[in-house]
């Protein structure tokens, strides 16, 4: 069971965002994908969750066809996303933005389990839960937002740029917890980063994404090793 | 004193319907962005589908909650059979967003033909099932009859049930997530498809009970061509307004503040201002407080 996608392109309008991105990942991963602002890494992810339509190619998750179907038939077979910019519903409570992702399961009991789980991973969480989720700081909105995601029991999560607009010591924090979530629950993640040299830190394999190809794959390690990467990504 | 008790409870009256219409509006709007005109014409097709059953089993409050079911399913079939496909077909150019609110207006007329053809182009009589006659106090009689308490209540009742369903269930947490960020809602998980027709269905359901509570306001007799009914759809579009588009308490204070605004033109400065006066509502509201009464400033969606 991995993440494989081969040959991926997706086009907007008459502009090629993303030009034939192939690359795998092994369940209970963490890969990182990295390239600049505009390499086409958030496109991958929308194409991925059925958010944004795709030209050519093709993506599986353990036999399940990744390119067909809406974005609530993904959530069912086990592959969650978090948009770019703290995907939580400012409008909603803590406790509601949780419960939005486990409205579709049928099992009520694992349901309450899993916000458990997810209270215990996000102690701050469990102490804001009748606050409005437009309250929080920016890292306690990019924790509720990976909270919403895991409480639709995911096993493929698609993470796209979690550190976007927060602090250092904020990063670092949000970094280690999902590597915790791949470690400690066997979770496969795809993340997206700008932050390249903090996403290659915890991550097992990186995509380098250049102009909507790829441009070099490997593990992190051999990444951040690498004169080329370092050169044009890690800015040393 | 009592002149101004009798215009406080007429505005209240009035004001509970416009609140149904301007709810009907508004749920519309959050679930797909659109201003439906059409909702006079299911309005009007609720109230004559209320008329049917009266004559059949005259029980008019029965005929209420059939009227109300048949305007949620003839609302839900217009957004599956013909606006889905709409907005599949016009999502982008420059007349995304004006075709299909021009499309309302053509279903408004379709309907209205359909009703006509059905029933007939003459007045039919839904008989109020309480007086319209004032309750006294001492040797005063008021305006305000066991009729004109009946809508109020009537519609208490119909926006106690709408919160409840809001704020209280699965469904209303659905709601709500889809009306306000409709990508997270569907990345959660959440059918919004499905979702967006229940909310037409909602909204022709208020609509349908404003509809016939607006015949029973007055003397039971209505038509297709019945101006009560452009007037209902215009009263309740601005209330929407007023409230500021976004929020069902917003419409409810709306259409309340509207009725008690146009009440006080009528009784106090002229009655040749009465269809003027909402108007004018409008314009300070929009001038003084674009966003609404109780809506949020712009910037957090398109």
């Amino acid at each position: 069971m991995s993440l494989i996608v081969n040959g991926l392109t997706v086009d907007h309008g008459a502009i090629r965002a993303i030009n034939g991105v192939s690359f795998t990942v092994e369940r209970g991963k963490l890969a990182a994908v990295i390239g600049a602002n505009g390499a086409g890494k958030s496109t991958l992810l929308r194409a991925l969750s059925g958010l944004n339509a795709v030209t050519s190619g093709s993506a599986e998750w353990s036999n399940h066809n990744l390119l067909h179907g809406k974005p609530e038939a993904h959530v069912r077979s086990g592959v969650s996303h978090v948009s770019e910019g703290k995907s939580v519903v400012a409008e909603l409570t803590v406790e509601e933005n949780l419960d939005l992702g486990s409205l579709w399961r049928r099992n009520k009991k694992e349901a309450a389990e899993s916000k458990k789980q997810v209270i215990e991973l996000f102690p701050r969480l469990g102490e804001r839960l009748t606050q409005r989720a437009d309250t929080l700081s920016g890292g306690e909105r990019q924790m509720l937002a990976i909270g919403r995601a895991l409480m639709s029991k995911p096993q493929l999560l698609l993470l796209d740029e979690p550190s976007l607009g927060l602090a250092p010591l904020v990063i670092e924090q949000i970094f280690q917890t999902i590597r915790g979530i791949v470690d400690s629950m066997g979770l496969t993640v795809l993340l997206v980063e700008q932050n390249a040299m903090g996403a290659l830190k915890i991550a097992d394999t990186a995509v380098v994404l250049n102009l909507g190809s790829v441009a070099a794959t490997g593990s992190a390690a051999d990444l951040i090793a690498d004169p080329a990467v370092r050169a044009a990504y890690l800015g040393y | 004193m009592f002149q101004f008790i009798n215009t406080i409870l007429i505005g209240l009256t009035s004001g509970a319907i416009y609140a149904l219409m301007a709810m009907a509006i508004v749920l519309v709007w959050r679930s797909t962005r659109v201003i439906n005109f059409a909702q006079a014409g299911l309005a009007l097709a609720s109230a004559y589908i209320g008329y049917q059953v009266v004559q059949s089993i005259s029980n008019y409050w029965v005929a209420l909650v059939i009227a109300m079911f048949a305007g949620a399913g003839l609302s839900a079939l217009i957004e599956i059979a013909f606006m889905r496909v709409l907005l599949k077909h016009t999502s982008s150019g420059p007349i995304a967003n004006v075709a299909p609110i021009i499309a309302t207006l053509g279903l408004l007329g379709i309907i209205k033909a359909t009703i006509a053809m059905i029933w007939g182009g003459q007045d039919v009589v839904v008989k109020p099932p309480l007086s319209n006659t004032g309750f006294s106090i001492g040797t005063h009689t008021l305006v305000f009859s066991p009729m004109k308490l009946a809508i109020v209540i009537s519609v208490a009742l119909l926006v106690l049930a709408f919160s409840v369903i809001f704020q209280k269930t699965n469904i209303g947490l659905a709601l709500r997530a889809s009306a306000f960020a409709p990508e997270i809602a569907r990345l959660a998980g959440i059918k919004v498809d499905l979702v967006r027709t229940l909310g037409w269905a909602l909204s022709g359901a208020a609509g349908a009970v404003a509809g016939l509570l607006l015949t029973s306001n007055g003397n039971g007799s209505f038509s297709p061509e019945s101006i009560e009914f452009s007037l209902l759809l215009i009263s309740g579009f601005i209330a929407a307004v007023i409230g500021g588009l976004e929020s069902l308490v917003g419409a409810v204070i709306g259409g309340v503040v509207l009725g008690l605004v146009s009440s006080f033109v009528l009784m106090y400065i002229s009655g040749s201002l009465f269809f003027i006066a909402p108007f004018v509502v409008l314009l300070l509201v929009l001038f003084i407080r674009p966003q609404g009464i109780i809506g949020v400033k712009a910037g957090r969606r398109a």
